[in-house]
């Protein structure tokens, strides 16, 4: 009903002519809760019954949603794997990155952020229905949390993890009050990627669930604002959700996908077609270089910083007494803690620019990596002579980690586990926690281990500024502006021939300076002659 | 002395229009290439392509009038155009310091002397139409390149726009400084704004 409502909302809106400037119309329009869904799940017997876990309540969505575990075995939600092709394996399962390294070796700690229960280590059984957690993303309630180090499981019992406390969850209650994915159960996992409260992306963190429109003016929240939520533009059908950052599309050549959803509709374009600019039409020129969200993305984690930097090679220094440290800074952002090493953070800040055309270069774990410089690990693919290249901004994140230096190879070492398993977090003991992580995987291990400098390319979409707070021309269109870096190209405003100026130059102080002399002879000689004259 | 009537009243604002317009696209069009900040990148830009827009509708208007009134004949020369050119290279480099006479007397018939036929002559019909024909490839880029022309072209246009207009400012600086040597300083000035020159007998 709801779906009629909107299409019915967008065709009106297409009766319009197109060139009409979008207004700030609520995207939600208040509706009682009747006119939500037809079913209200308060009424299934079966959801009243004391759950004692997860898998038990997935057992009874399933006896209605007869089909939807098997929907969701096909999402990188659940694989956390993306074939890619050129034959690599992509995904949270499989891909290196630059914060925690891994999740290969530390399955309990990072599937806490996976959308199903038990994935405690490689002998998760990727066919299972019931450990499907449709909780997760359908809790209305914003009770229903996962354990940090649960393996998925929230708390069936109140319990305290590093001095938080996770009360038990009511299963029963939750299960009643199931309904469309609202940006609280995205945001668990997206806003808090990396462990904690902004740290990864940098355009996604809590405080997007109440923005203002100078934070994010479709997610604003407020009178007359836009209210969309994350479903809005990852129209999803069938649990398999669009705009994936694996398989971006940098470069939407299709335009509109509304109300015909034919295309990604998670892109720009979607809703704002190709020629988006209605006043300033010349705009529009930028459209097939340069991504939407180069210049209206001005700045990210515009009001919490998010992680810049990650040294591991600092981790494991103790204080006198042999203990762990913590240093914050007088914002309560950590600057250093033994099992983790060195932080950097940033607020408000500009991101990089990249020519990109929607392929990520991935270091895998099997890739020979050059130690002798930054290691990428990842790298947007596109330069200027590629028409399917735009610029795009992206927050770069920066660290040093763990690699061999015999075989060039990055590693993996085990982070998380108990006392004695060889997990760093627990024996501090680089070696033993390579060793491990690395026989785990079934890689090849030297024995010796270095720390590399590396960065990790995240592209920015979300966090978009009222159309008055996009760049400004002169942003880019100058000698030292946001794309000094970018080369190429021809640049209006940046970029000048040394021989045009300084012929240029030449005519012009040329002519200058034979005018004054010419005058300058001019007026001696009149001077001279009337003299004459006058004898 | 005896005042001549040199200048009509359609030549008189063909000059000083064009005169402004191209003042404005040199102070936007440096702007916009970065020189300096005057009035802001938004502001250079769309005052410059306004005004290129203006500076194409006045020269078509111009040779329509010129064609019209049969006045381009103001432009041609005719016998060794060499040696006239030269005559009057001479007298600005020589005989202007020794007060000879202008070689080329002004009249209501031939009111250029050869170096101005020619300069004149060349700025309206290769330098002016260049620019402008490359500010408009400029402008029109992404409409060109989707009919097929090569993007890499765009950096040599900009070039040869930029070159063109600094070429375009050394002229003016040299045409104000002829001005001078009419009559008298102002002569020339005055008659281009009243249309009556002072001229020697």
């Amino acid at each position: 009903m709801k779906k009629l409502l909107l299409t019915g909302i967008l065709l009106s809106g297409l009766l319009f002519p197109l060139s009409e400037p979008l207004s700030a119309e609520p995207f939600h329009h208040k509706v009682d809760s009747l006119l939500i869904s037809t079913t209200d799940h308060k009424k299934f017997k079966i959801l009243k019954q004391d759950f004692k876990s997860g898998p038990e309540v997935t057992k009874a969505c399933l006896t209605c949603h007869t089909e939807a575990s098997k929907q969701l075995h096909r999402t990188r939600h659940w694989t956390w794997d993306v074939p890619m092709k050129k034959g690599d394996r992509l995904g949270k399962k499989n891909v290196v990155n630059n914060f925690c390294i891994s999740v290969e070796g530390n399955e309990p700690r990072c599937t806490s952020c996976h959308i199903g229960y038990n994935w405690k280590d490689k002998n998760f059984n990727f066919k299972s229905e019931e450990n499907v957690d449709c909780l997760a993303c359908h809790d209305m309630t914003g009770t229903y949390k996962k354990l940090p180090a649960g393996a998925g499981h929230p708390a069936y019992q109140t319990t305290v993890f590093e001095k938080k406390t996770f009360p038990k969850v009511d299963l029963s209650f939750v299960a009643q009050r199931v309904g469309h994915p609202d940006r609280h159960n995205c945001g668990i996992c997206h806003f808090e990627g990396g462990g904690a409260d902004a740290v990864k992306h940098g355009d996604l963190d809590n405080s997007l669930l109440k923005p203002d429109r100078e934070l994010d003016v479709h997610m604003a929240i407020g009178k007359k604002e836009l209210n969309m939520t994350c479903a809005d533009c990852h129209k999803t059908e069938g649990h398999q959700v669009p705009g994936s950052r694996y398989t971006p599309e940098a470069h939407d050549t299709h335009g509109f996908d509304y109300p015909l959803a034919d295309n990604n509709p998670a892109t720009c374009s979607s809703c704002h077609g190709l020629k988006p600019h209605k006043k300033l039409k010349k705009l529009n020129d930028h459209v097939a270089r340069v991504a939407c969200q180069t210049c209206h993305i001005p700045f990210i984690a515009k009001e919490r910083p998010t992680k810049m930097w990650w040294d591991w090679s600092k981790a494991g220094k103790f204080d006198k007494n042999g203990k762990e440290i913590t240093i914050k800074d007088s914002s309560g952002c950590i600057l250093y803690v033994s099992k983790k090493g060195e932080f950097r953070w940033a607020k408000n800040v500009a991101p990089e620019y990249s020519w990109f055309n929607g392929e990520m270069n991935y270091t895998t774990f099997k890739t020979i990596i050059d130690d002798r410089k930054v290691v990428s690990v990842n790298h947007p693919d596109g330069a200027a002579n590629d028409p399917l290249s735009r610029i795009w901004p992206f927050k770069v994140h920066r660290g040093m980690q763990p690699y061999d230096p015999v075989l060039k190879r990055f590693v993996k070492p085990i982070v998380y586990g108990p006392k004695g398993s060889g997990a760093y977090w627990s024996d501090f003991n680089w070696d033993k926690s390579i060793r491990k992580g690395m026989e785990n995987a079934g890689l090849e291990y030297s024995g010796k281990y270095a720390f590399v400098e590396t960065e990790m390319y995240w592209p920015i979409s979300h966090m978009v500024s009222p159309k008055e707070k996009s760049l400004s021309c002169r942003e880019c269109h100058s000698r030292s502006g946001r794309l000094q870096n970018l080369s190429g190209f021809y640049l209006m405003g940046r970029d000048t021939n040394p021989f045009v100026e300084y012929f240029g130059l030449l005519a012009i102080s040329g002519s200058l300076i034979g005018v004054i002399i010419h005058s300058i002879i001019r007026y001696f000689t009149v001077k001279k002659l009337k003299k004459a004259g006058g004898k | 002395m005896k005042k001549i009537y040199l200048y009509a009243r359609f030549q008189r604002f063909w000059h000083w229009t064009q005169f402004l317009i191209i003042s404005i696209l040199l102070v936007t069009g440096l702007e916009v290439h970065g020189l300096y900040n005057l009035m802001g990148y938004e502001n250079a830009f769309r005052i410059h392509n306004l005004s290129g827009w203006g500076l194409l509708g006045l020269i078509f208007i111009a040779f329509f009038w010129y064609i019209t009134t049969g006045d381009f004949r103001q432009y041609l020369t005719e016998g060794n155009l060499v040696e006239k050119i030269w005559m009057q290279v001479r007298y600005y480099m020589i005989g202007i310091f020794k007060h000879e006479p202008h070689p080329f007397k002004k009249n209501e018939i031939s009111r250029l002397n050869p170096l101005q036929r020619i300069t004149y002559l060349m700025l309206t019909l290769v330098g002016l139409p260049s620019q402008i024909i490359f500010g408009f490839i400029y402008f029109y880029f992404n409409e060109l390149v989707a009919l097929g022309m090569n993007p890499a072209w765009m950096e040599p246009i900009a070039l040869i726009h930029t070159l063109l207009a600094y070429l375009l400012i050394a002229f003016v600086i040299m045409h104000v400084y002829m001005t001078t040597t009419g009559h008298t300083l102002t002569s020339n000035i005055k008659a281009m704004i009243t249309g009556w020159e002072e001229v020697d007998e």
